[in-house]
């Protein structure tokens, strides 16, 4: 009986230290998640697309944002490109929009990046003003997760599994945003 | 007997559940762990900075000793990564030279470095990538072994610069 509940009590002790373990420890799923205790409003900002146009953060309200941070020299960013292709292609039509913020010195390697990988999303070029305004992009791959009413729900540092952003890409285009608050205005 | 098998059901169900949580969490981090090669790893060959030996390496808290140090010789530091990120923050006194990774960066620092004697104490950075997915370090530390230097440190940076030394406190300067 007594060596039955010390399997038992053991089991729990096993499973918390495990799901603790798994929390905190390499990057597992979600442990690149900064907590964004406040969602501040994610920072305006305007920069010269690939394309030539300029890309507003503003013009996208109302819809659900990944701003990805990325470079064509990193291999984690350069991974979770041909990921983010196809969740746009997936989601789009219930309002993601995923945004390149590309942190490489010059734009001749992204523009053939963009080609070769058929991105289908915009991207810009970005700089040292817009990292800080983002609290500093020292290291990459970071991506923010900015909900309909442009409030930064997440952040993620380092290779993310992308079952991760699906699943809150997922939560956050389920949540009309302004369209919801408005009417209950 | 019927008390038996309740407990025995409950044992069960528990280190059941303990195994499945930990089957889970190892599957999970298995699916998140470096992949090198990856889906556009074969169009760019990584150099990776995992294959520097230990004794290659300095630790981010062994360089603020040096640097902050009043006694011994203070390395030449050279940033071999980004330049948008140098300029959001690097090592005070450490000069941007360009990515190790492409041949104009190798070139710089060879310009740079060629007039030194090769005994210099040099100490080169990144921290753009995670350190097992670093294209930049390795590349130019082969660049200064091949031309004979033979005090040469790659700063340790296993996450990122912000996390590995903008975090921790130590010292930085931004801008060109």
């Amino acid at each position: 009986m007594g060596k039955k509940i010390l399997i038992a009590i053991a089991a729990i002790a096993v499973a918390i230290g495990l799901f603790f373990l798994n929390r905190h420890r390499g990057i597992s799923p979600g442990a690149g998640v900064a907590n964004i205790a406040k969602h501040p409003l994610a920072p305006e900002f305007s920069l010269p697309e690939l394309t030539g146009q300029t890309l507003d953060l503003s013009a996208y309200r109302g819809k659900v944002v990944l701003l990805d941070f990325w470079a064509t020299w990193c291999d984690p960013c350069r991974d979770e490109i041909p990921r983010f292709v196809q969740l746009q292609n997936k989601y789009r039509d219930q309002g993601l929009q995923i945004i390149g913020i590309s942190m490489d010195d010059g734009p001749e390697p992204v523009l053939d990046f963009y080609q070769r990988f058929h991105m289908n999303y915009p991207v810009a070029m970005g700089n040292a003003k817009i990292g800080e305004l983002y609290g500093g992009i020292l290291g990459l791959p970071i991506a923010f997760l900015i909900d309909r009413n442009g409030r930064i729900e997440a952040k993620h540092i380092g290779a993310t599994d992308i079952s991760v952003f699906e699943r809150e890409i997922k939560a956050l285009l389920q949540s009309r945003g302004i369209d919801n608050y408005q009417s209950r205005l | 007997m019927k008390r038996l098998s309740m407990k025995r059901a409950i044992t069960i169900v528990l280190v059941g559940t303990a195994a499945i949580m930990a089957a889970s969490g190892w599957a999970a981090r298995a699916n998140t762990q470096p992949r090198l090669g990856g889906a556009t790893g074969a169009i760019f060959p990584a150099y990776q900075a995992t294959f520097l030996s230990s004794s290659q390496l300095i630790n981010p808290e062994e360089l603020v000793k040096i640097l902050q140090s009043p006694k011994g010789e203070k390395p030449l530091m050279i940033h071999v990564g980004s330049h948008v990120l140098y300029e959001q923050a690097h090592i005070p006194g450490s000069e941007y030279i360009g990515p190790g990774s492409s041949e104009i960066g190798i070139q710089q620092l060879r310009k740079r470095v060629e007039a030194l004697p090769r005994r210099k104490f040099i100490v080169i950075y990144c921290g753009c990538c995670p350190w097992s997915h670093c294209p930049t370090v390795k590349p130019a530390d082969d660049a200064l072994h091949a031309m004979g230097f033979t005090n040469v440190k790659v700063l340790y940076i296993p996450d990122n610069f912000g996390a590995n030394w903008v975090d921790k406190g130590y010292p930085i300067a931004k801008g060109e």
